[in-house]
């Protein structure tokens, strides 16, 4: 005969037994033990038939009710044992997250600044309306010099300034161009006007100190057709300058001067502050700083590239990549661009997805 | 060039500040270097010593009471030696910056005496190195009045840089011609007197390098005295930073850069015969004038006469026949000679002069024969002497050699954007010398003599846009001829670009190295081609043309080993030069890695220490490179070895057909590195940037149409035994032709030799991946293409499945 005491006794002891289950193993034996087939709670409720319809009417719910409250401690105590269980496992898993991680790739690599003012220079340009043109390092006599209006006898074209082959069987002595505008002459006999270009590539002159060094590079500009002035050509270098420097405004000075690849020829100074050491700000301060040569483009080179002077003009103008480079970056000394010291280029040289755009900004 | 405002104002009238002068004269394109104004000098005033007492507590210094001229004599302590009454000096007040010392003078107590100011010496002012006493002026100095200004010291010094087409600005005449039609002053006209000789040159010329010297005078002036230059002339030859000699040679001076008229004097007692104006024979010597003996070239001009060479023509004198103060019979020369040919002499015997500088610009042959009255009107004046005629050989100036060029005033409006009135365009030539003639559209202006500089109107329009003013040609846009500009580079250039942000982003660095490399590198890379090699290279270690960017790399990469960084990923995308000929010169992609320089990582780590770099690393970064630059990379070929300077086992040629080889790559081979001096490990590639061929125009962007099978892919693999030679490629190649619809890829996912497999034997395991299309294949599907792929792979490669 079962009576409430048994069941009372049955209940203690089950629930002491569950809450002692130290892991889900020995809870599942105590679950087994009470409502498996041959459970004690099982048993018990086999023996509710047996009973008279009174005793069955305590007894019924009594039993019942310890079998829900046996299977909900079950459940209760499995949540338990598995949150701790998996916080063992964390802990257990734990890592020293301090430790360091590769660099990736991407951010080792460099690209390095000539390449980036090119990009930053065919940005600007780009949007000007003009086209990148290139050719090559080794030139002939008449490309680098006689095109360009240089008469004989001038002293670039002497063994101290310029880069000479051993001549070839013909006789012809090939140079190493002294500057970027032989691709002027190479432009004009290519295309007909109108022509607007700019040319960045290698120059070379016998010159070596921290702001010459034997090879260098430059970039060429050239735009002909029936109208382009000095006026136009003041438009052009001021808005690249205020691109390129990425101020505001910018103030220039086109003084005279002398070339012999154009008339008029015009220096351009640009306004800047030079009071910090090792700091250049431009569009402001009062101090002017050489920065290019320009210049209506000579009669006698349009006549060598097959236009007609009175027909056709327009402007031209050389500015060094590397100079521009270092007034904008601030690198000290030119000689350390050819070195690829990896320090160098790590500190100088550019991440390779700082692409410059102009809707981006060219410089981050 | 250099002058002072002083001398220049002999030539302009003008009531300009030093400020606008200096502004106008670079507007002008006279660019202005520098201007010494002098200013430090102004406080200094000239004081007189009243008394001076030995100090009360110091041997060598004396209490002085100093007139300063406002009537309060001050007490000042000094400790120079001649400091006594009655000397004249110049005197620092309180206050006075002293520029000698760089100190600011305040009021002091010297050894318990005060000192209001002090006594300078001429260091102290920085006018000379003299420090062993005070200054001592005559005695009639000015007591009070600004010492600089009675000693002529407040004379600002102006540097221009001239530029060569302006030989008429290496005078102070010139410059004030140009500042007066720039509207700042008059030109104060020089005509130049004849001075009238007796008798004729005794001394001839004969001119026997016609093609070197135009025309040669001279003249003999008898009974001079040559002593000191007047101070005046002194004062400015010093403040333009010359050294006064002696009366004859300072008025040689003196016109060189007042009217850029170098003249040259000889002593004539010294002149044996006749003067002879020839080519050097070569190897003939001279002493100059600066004390140096210079070996001559038989191209060099000079002056002769029968004891030898008196003067290297134009450029500089010889001591033997040089003027000192025992002279008293003078030869003056005035000679045009050929400009280019005293530049190329100054240049190879490394003289640079101020007669040089005006000869080989130009002289004004006009003012030959004037240049030389007026040497020998201010050698009567300075030194007294009866000249003889002047003897002239060669060729005279003729007004009629003058240019003329034909101006249509529009022009300067067609070129500059100027709206110069034509009148004013005249106006401004006709102030610079020319003279315009006629009236119209187009006037014919006659050049002046000396602006040998000009030849046509594009000349005239730059005068009258100097002139005029630069800063007055307003901005004016060019409009784009596109609202939207369209892609501007070309596919060479595209692909350089995407070949360098390739490399970089793969962690390497870019690098731009030198298109000369030293011979014996250029030689290991050059494949016996010939080498291009510079006639004058600047150093010999820059003596040949590239004929691969390796070598640049591979030093660059050495050198930052050096340093301490032997891990270096570097790059470069340039030319490289196989000939002369434009089209020798190919554009190349090329890297290198060194030590454990990979692309995940180098160096150690907790994780796992980066490997050392190897072949498989280079092909990579080739492969990428070609991809990148839109290479078809499913037709290239690999061919095992490369260039001599490969490692022949671990290296390999990239080709697309039989022929067209798109690029190499490596481990290097170990005696490339020897001979380089260099050490590994070490792996490259080069790219042949203008071998991948040319995209196809599309006439649309849209891409193909993408099918994606519902079926699931699967993945079987196979295990080959080959022997050791057979190429993975040939297994994979032969794998993938078993079905070509089915097999959608084919990787090798092991490799391994071992005494199991036998000698000379392989193990290639590879995993083949299956994209059913149509339907999902069935057991028996699988069977059959497995056993055609094992069937092709043995037929093409001798490899069988291992058990």
């Amino acid at each position: 005969m079962t009576d409430m005491s048994d069941l009372d006794q049955l209940e203690t002891r089950i629930m002491h037994e569950i809450a002692a289950a130290g892991d889900e193993q020995a809870l599942e034996a105590v679950r087994v033990a009470a409502l498996g087939k041959k459970g004690t709670i099982s048993e018990k409720l086999k023996t509710l038939g047996s009973m008279s319809p009174e005793e069955r009417q305590v007894m019924g719910p009594a039993i019942n009710g310890l079998k829900n409250k046996v299977t909900e401690a079950l459940a209760a105590r499995r949540a338990e044992l598995r949150d701790a269980a998996i916080a063992a496992r964390l802990e257990r898993e734990k890592v020293d997250v301090t430790l360091p991680v590769h660099r990736p790739p991407a951010e080792r690599g460099r690209i390095h600044p000539i390449t980036q003012v090119i990009d930053e220079i065919a940005a600007i340009f780009g949007d000007l309306g003009f086209s990148i043109a290139e050719g090559p390092d080794i030139e002939t006599d008449y490309y680098n010099f006689t095109a360009l209006n240089f008469p004989e006898g001038h002293p670039a074209r002497e063994m101290h300034d310029t880069f000479f082959f051993e001549p070839d069987e013909k006789g012809e002595r090939k140079l190493l161009r002294t500057h970027t505008s032989p691709v002027q002459i190479r432009t004009m006999e290519a295309q007909k006007p109108p022509i607007r270009i700019v040319i960045p590539g290698k120059t070379y002159r016998s010159d070596s100190d921290a702001t010459h060094t034997p090879m260098f590079h430059q970039l060429e500009g050239l735009v002909i057709d029936r109208t382009a002035n000095v006026a136009n050509m003041k438009w052009v270098l001021t808005e690249f300058c205020k691109a390129y420097f990425e101020v505001p405004q910018i103030n220039m000075r086109f003084r005279p001067s002398f070339f012999p690849f154009t008339e008029p020829s015009l220096e351009v100074d640009i306004q800047c502050d030079r009071s910090r050491p090792g700091e250049i700000r431009f569009g402001e301060g009062d101090d002017w700083l050489e920065i290019l040569g320009c210049g209506m483009v000579h009669p006698n080179v349009l006549r060598h590239g097959g236009l007609d002077p009175d027909e056709y003009q327009g402007f031209a103008w050389g500015m060094g990549i590397d100079r521009i480079a270092m007034l904008k970056y601030g690198m000290p000394d030119l000689r350390a661009f050819f070195d690829a010291d990896v320090r160098w280029l790590e500190h100088y040289g550019f991440r390779p997805l700082d692409l410059p755009t102009l809707f981006g900004g060219l410089s981050s | 060039m250099k002058f002072t405002l002083s001398w220049l104002k002999d030539h302009l009238d003008t009531e300009a500040t030093l400020d606008e002068i200096v502004e106008t004269l670079t507007s002008i394109g006279l660019e202005v270097e520098s201007v010494d104004d002098k200013a430090a000098l102004k406080p200094f005033v000239i004081a007189k010593v009243l008394t001076a007492e030995k100090h009360p507590d110091a041997d060598k210094l004396q209490v002085l009471t100093v007139d300063t001229g406002d009537g309060k004599p001050v007490q000042v302590v000094c400790g120079a030696p001649n400091a006594r009454a009655g000397l004249v000096g110049a005197f620092a007040s309180p206050g006075t910056y002293v520029p000698g010392i760089d100190v600011t003078l305040s009021v002091g107590k010297i050894r318990g005496v005060e000192s209001h100011g002090m006594m300078c010496s001429e260091r102290e002012l920085q006018l000379s190195d003299e420090h062993t006493g005070i200054i001592d002026l005559p005695q009639d100095a000015p007591v009070g009045e600004s010492f600089a200004k009675w000693a002529r010291l407040d004379d600002p010094v102006i540097e221009i840089g001239l530029t060569p087409n302006r030989p008429d600005c290496t005078g102070v005449y010139g410059i004030a011609r140009d500042l007066a039609a720039a509207g700042l002053g008059r030109l104060k006209e020089a005509g130049v007197e004849r001075v009238t000789g007796e008798g004729e040159c005794p001394v001839r010329v004969h001119i026997e390098a016609p093609d070197l010297c135009r025309t040669f005078a001279l003249r003999l002036v008898r009974g001079v005295k040559n002593g000191p230059s007047p101070k005046w002339m002194q004062q400015r030859l010093t403040a333009i930073g010359l050294r006064p000699i002696n009366a004859l040679v300072d008025i040689t001076n003196y016109l060189t850069f007042d009217r850029a008229r170098p003249l040259h004097v000889f002593d004539a007692a010294k002149v044996k015969g006749d003067l002879v104006v020839r080519r050097a024979a070569a190897g003939e010597t001279i002493l100059a004038l600066d004390g140096r003996e210079y070996t001559l070239g038989a191209e060099m001009c000079v002056i002769a006469d029968d004891s030898g060479i008196e003067s290297i023509a134009g450029v500089m004198g010889g001591e033997h026949s040089g003027c000192d103060e025992n002279t008293t019979d003078v030869l003056i020369e005035a000679a045009v000679w050929e400009p280019t040919s005293v530049a190329r002499t100054g240049r190879d015997l490394g003289i640079i002069t101020d007669a040089r500088y005006r000869n080989e610009r130009g002289i004004d042959p006009a003012f030959n024969e004037p240049g030389l009255e007026l040497a020998t009107r201010m050698v009567m004046e300075l030194c007294g002497g009866r000249p003889t005629q002047t003897y002239v050989a060669g060729r005279r100036y003729d007004p009629a050699e003058r240019k003329v060029v034909s101006f249509p005033a529009a022009e300067v409006k067609r070129l500059t954007g100027l709206d110069v009135p034509g009148e004013e365009s005249l106006s401004i030539l006709s102030r610079l010398g020319f003279k315009p003639e006629g009236s119209g559209e187009v006037v014919q202006v006659t050049v002046p003599s000396w602006r040998p500089d000009i030849d046509g109107k594009a000349d005239l329009v730059e005068e009258v846009m100097r002139i005029h003013g630069v800063n007055r040609i307003a901005p004016q846009p060019m409009i784009a001829k596109d609202a939207v500009g369209g892609r501007i580079l070309t596919t060479a250039q595209i692909r350089t670009r995407l070949a360098k942000r390739t490399l970089a982003v793969r962690g390497m660095m870019e690098a731009v190295t030198w298109s000369f490399i030293p011979e014996e590198h250029a030689r290991l890379f050059s494949d016996n081609r010939k080498l291009i090699k510079l006639a004058n290279p600047i150093a010999a270690d820059m003596s040949t043309m590239r004929p691969s960017l390796l070598p640049g790399l591979i030093a660059a990469a050495q050198r930052n080993a050096d340093r301490g960084f032997a891990d270096v990923a570097l790059f470069e995308v340039s030319g490289t030069y196989e000939g002369e000929r434009p089209e020798d010169q190919r554009r190349v992609a090329a890297g290198v890695r060194r030590g454990t320089a990979r692309l995940e990582a180098h160096g150690r780590h907790w994780s796992g220490n980066a490997a050392s770099v190897g072949v498989f690393d280079a092909k990579a970064d080739a492969f990428a490179v070609l991809e990148a630059c839109g290479a078809p990379v499913e037709k290239l070929q690999i061919e095992a070895g490369g260039p001599s300077w490969y490692h022949p086992g671990r290296s390999g040629t990239i080709k697309l057909g039989p022929q067209k080889i798109l690029g190499t790559f490596g481990e290097f081979h170990p005696k490339t590195l020897e001979e380089m001096d260099v050490s590994g490990p070490l792996c490259g590639f080069e790219i042949y940037l203008d071998a991948i061929p040319e995209p196809k125009a599309r006439p649309t962007r849209t891409r193909p149409r993408l099918d994606l099978s519902p079926f699931q892919a699967v993945k079987r693999d196979f295990a080959f035994v080959v022997d050791r030679q057979v190429e993975a490629a040939s297994v994979t190649r032969a794998a993938a032709a078993a079905d070509k619809k089915l097999i959608a890829d084919v990787n090798v996912f092991d490799v391994f030799e071992g005494p199991a497999l036998g000698p000379d034997k392989k193990s290639i395991a590879i995993e083949v991946t299956i994209q059913p299309i149509e339907r999902t294949l069935a057991d028996e599907d699988f069977e059959a293409l497995a056993g055609r792929i094992v069937e092709n792979v043995g037929k093409q490669t001798g490899g069988v499945l291992r058990s």
